[in-house]
Formats: C-alpha cells, structure tokens, sequence
C-alpha cells in the first residue's frame, strides 16, 4: 500500500501499482471522502461492494461490473463501461460519462444511474427500483421483465422496449423501435412531468420533460388467460 | 465464452508492429479462453501460382528436414519451408488439391492448417502466452490478422477445435459464442460436396459463409444470408487476403469492442485487450451494434 497518495483532496489508487482487489479493499474501508482510481484500463469488478458515503472518479474505461452492488457510493466513471454496470446497485449514484455495454442496471434495487452516452441491448433488465437516465439510445429488450423504478431515454429505444414489464415507468424522449409483449404506451400525466424533470435534472440533462412519452405495463400478462390458448 | 483479437494495420510503415502490438491483446484475452489458442495473420500477396500451405505436426517431434527433401524429390526444388517446432509454413507453385493428396498419402500424421496467397495459420491447445512465445508472434509482420483464446462448450479440446477455422483459400473465422443449428447447416452442406474435418458448431459457420463466397456471394452479401441461416449466439470475426470483417447475432451476448485510429482497427472481446495500444486515449471506441455488418479493407 505504499503507493497510496494521499492528498487535500482524498485518495488517488493507481492500478498501474496496485492490485483490483488492493483497491476495492481500500474503497471498502475508506479513509477519506473522496478517491480517485486511475488506469482502470477495461478491469473488472472495479469498485463493486462500496457501502460508504464517498465520493469515487474512476479516470479511464471499466469492464465487467463496475460499481455493481454499490450503496451509497456516488461513483462517476471518465471512459465507458463494459457489461454490466451498478448491477443490483442498492442506493447511491453511478455514472458514466461514455457508453455502457449490455445490461447496464440489472437488478438494481436504489439509487440513480447515469449513463451519458448510449446504453447497449438490456438496459435495466429485471430492474427492481432504482432509477435509470441514459442521454442517448437504449439498445434492444431494455427493461425486460423490470419489476420497479423508472428508467428515461432521452434517445431512442430498440426493439422490444419493456417486454414483459411489471411495474417499473419507461419514459423515452425519441423513437422506439417496437414494444415488447405487454409494453404500451400511455399519456404523460402531471406526476410523470414531474418524475422526468426530477431525473433530468438530477442526471443534469437539458430536456423538457414534454419531449417524453410514458410506456408502462398493459398488465395483461399478471393473470394466466385461458383464452389467449398459450399465444403470447 | 472465448476471446477475440483482430488488428489491422492502416499505414505500411507501421506493418513491421503488427505481432508486437498483437501479443498483448491475444494474452489479454487468456482468462476468456484459457485451453486453445489461435491466430491467423494475413501479409502481402505472393504473386503468381504460388501459395502458402501452414501445416501442423502436432505433439509429436517432426523431421522438417526430411520433409522438405521430400516434398523436393516429388515436386522439385521451387519450394520454401519454415518450421517453428510443430508448425511449419511450405511455400511452393503446387495446386491445393494435389498436395493435399499427397499429404494424405505419405505424411498422414500432418494436419493442414491453412491455404492461400497470403495467409500463415497457427493454432494449437494450451493457453494464448505459450503460443506467443512458440511461434514468436511477437516477430510477426502483416497488414492484418485475427486472433482466438478459447474455453470450450459444446464441443472437444483439441488442435483441430481451436480457433481460427478455415475453408477455401485466404479465409479465416473466430468465433465467440455458440450455434444451434450447425448440424443442419452441415446437412445442408454435405450434400454439395463440402466435407467437414470436426464436430465443431464454428466450422459450420465458416463453411457455409466460404460456400455462399465461392457461389459468387461477396462478403456482406455472405453474412447478410449468415444473419437469416446462422441460428444461435455469436461475434464472429473473419479474416481475408484484404479485409477483417465483424458481426454480433441480433441478441449482442457475446462482447466486442473496437478501437480505431489513422494508424489501425483493433478489435477485442473487452478493452482490456486493447489499452496497451498506442495513442488508444485518442482512439475511436465503439461497441459494434448487433446484425451490422463492419469491414476494413487493408
């Protein structure tokens, strides 16, 4: 740990000297508010399993799920983001400032993502509360099966958009390429104005919430329908 | 899950880097594929008739000496061969299908990796550092290759299973991911004379697209038709005598990422591969969207 750098401003690790699970102990057990990671260069698991109010700059690309399971954590990555990014985050913030591979917010239970440029196929699969805003596209089967939360889309969305959704809010700004089964959309109401301007401006996005559409679950698959003979 | 490299170099001057700048994307991808390794690389054309044949002699210790008197006694002097312990490059004015014959015939025990004007294939079991050091990939020169890490799934840990497949001349595939309908598309194939060497799903996709080529398809065109025959998971990357092309199955599992600059195109599985390039802090990084199809031409 002699490497370690300590300054005014908090902690810089260097992967270049130090090893992933070096690093992940440290921010596991932080001495100061704020730490900087740098030369990532695309490792995996960096900075996952944080449960401390700090502060975290990753400089450079990730891998494999970075920031997963992340609580209270507020961490912002200078580069992109392979699969997997704050899957089953619980609270706190993520952000990337690149792109985000596939299935960017799996599971992910609290707190807020940001993903500033595109997010790949199965953003927010299976997503079970937080809340998801990606300034560019979605890729196809995003929020497949995604339970609770909301995720904004202020680009467009592939195919399949929200298939077999449960409870969880879409709220797209461009195209969508299709629905999923059960995915439909519906009007914007007062409180969804609400919730799209609350995120925008918490992802510090420069849109009008109006620019939004609302796709949410047509709860046609919660019962078993003997009459729809298997066809779904 | 395996892992994929491919480099291409753009400017001619920079050629003489390719196995140096290589070696630490195909090493970077070993946890990925950490029982084979592969790796084919393309350089200029030989002119003429002439052609390069990669053989492979597998784990036993081979005569190369012996081989090359040989080969010169049934088809004269006009021939080249360079060994590297198992693997050997015969260059010689010999048509394909009369020294396969022959290789058949009198060297039964020696497998043919490869054929064509510009292609040198290695590939072997055992993980992607031996490799390297092996066949000194490091010393390789070239305007482009395509490279494998593999960690079998459906299929059995040998040679003849490892990455990159070939079929036809100057044409190579790596595959990440798995099909499920290759013993279809090899019933489908069998029938017009295509005989198969193993059991693996990758060589069916390989030899349906070199199929589609020698019915007058180009490329794109093949793996247009690939994206509708092609049923199961995948990132495919192939290799010609001028051009690396990319593909990922509608559903995007398997991972690729590309980097380019005015100097190459460099494509792995994961950045991790690819951070050690130069100038990649100013390189164009993309993921290659699903059902696309990405080429670079040398």
């Amino acid at each position: 740990m002699e490497s370690l750098t300590e300054s005014l401003t908090g902690l810089t690790l260097d992967l270049a000297d130090l090893s992933l699970r070096e690093v992940n102990q440290t921010l596991h057990q932080p001495t100061q508010n704020h730490v900087q990671i740098l030369n990532p260069n695309g490792c995996h698991n960096l900075a996952v399993g944080l449960d401390a109010p700090i502060t975290v700059e990753i400089d450079g690309h990730v891998g494999y799920y970075a920031a997963g399971m992340n609580q209270q954590a507020s961490v912002t990555i200078r580069g992109n983001a392979g699969p997997g990014l704050a899957e089953n985050m619980m609270s706190g913030r993520v952000q990337v400032k690149g792109f985000a591979s596939v299935s960017a917010g799996a599971s992910a239970h609290g707190g807020l993502l940001v993903i500033d440029g595109d997010a790949s196929l199965r953003c927010g699969i299976s997503l079970k509360g937080a809340d998801i805003v990606v300034g560019g596209n979605v890729g196809s089967f995003s929020a497949f099966m995604a339970q609770a939360g909301r995720i904004v889309v202020c680009g467009d969305a592939g195919d399949a958009l929200g298939d077999s959704l449960y409870e969880a809010v879409i709220y797209v700004r461009g195209q969508i390429k299709s629905l999923g089964a059960d995915a439909q959309l519906e009007p914007m109401t007062a409180s969804d104005y609400a919730v799209v301007t609350e995120l925008l401006s918490k992802a510090e996005f420069d849109y009008s919430a109006q620019e939004f559409k609302r796709v949410a679950s047509a709860k046609q698959l919660y019962h078993w329908n003997i009459d729809a003979q298997q066809d779904y | 899950m395996c892992g994929i490299v491919g480099l291409l170099i753009k400017k001619p001057e920079l050629r003489e880097s390719l196995g140096a700048w290589m070696v630490p994307m195909l090493i970077g991808m070993s946890e990925r594929g950490p029982d084979s390794a592969g790796l084919a690389v393309f350089t200029s054309q030989l002119a003429g008739e002439r052609r390069k044949y990669s053989l492979y002699s597998g784990q036993a210790i081979f005569d190369w000496g012996e081989l090359i008197q040989v080969f010169r006694q049934r088809f004269g002097m006009n021939l080249t061969l360079e060994a590297q312990e198992n693997h050997a490059v015969l260059t010689a004015e010999i048509a394909p299908a009369e020294i396969k014959a022959w290789l058949k015939q009198s060297h039964p025990t020696l497998y043919l990796l490869s054929v064509g004007r510009s292609i040198d294939l290695y590939k072997d079991t055992g993980n992607a550092a031996e490799l390297c050091n092996r066949y000194s990939f490091q010393a390789l020169k070239g305007t482009h290759l395509v490279g494998h890490t593999r960690m079998a799934t459906e299929s059995a840990v040998t040679p003849a299973h490892a990455h990159p497949f070939t079929a036809g001349e100057d044409f190579c595939l790596v595959h990440n991911g798995a099909l499920s309908n290759h013993h279809q598309i090899r019933r489908q194939l069998e029938p017009q004379g295509i005989q198969f060497e193993t059991d693996n799903d990758t060589e069916a996709a390989c030899r349906f697209l070199e199929w589609r080529m020698r019915e007058g398809d180009d490329l794109e065109t093949a793996l247009q038709k690939g994206f509708t025959e092609l049923d199961g998971f995948y990132t495919f990357l192939m290799g010609t005598d001028d051009k690396l092309a990319l593909v990922r199955d509608a559903f995007a599992c398997k991972p690729a990422v590309v980097a380019e600059t005015d100097d190459y195109v460099a494509i792995a599985s994961e950045f991790r591969s690819l951070a050690h390039l130069p100038n990649i802090h100013d390189a164009s990084i993309y993921e290659p969207v699903p059902e696309e199809i990405y080429v670079w031409k040398v």
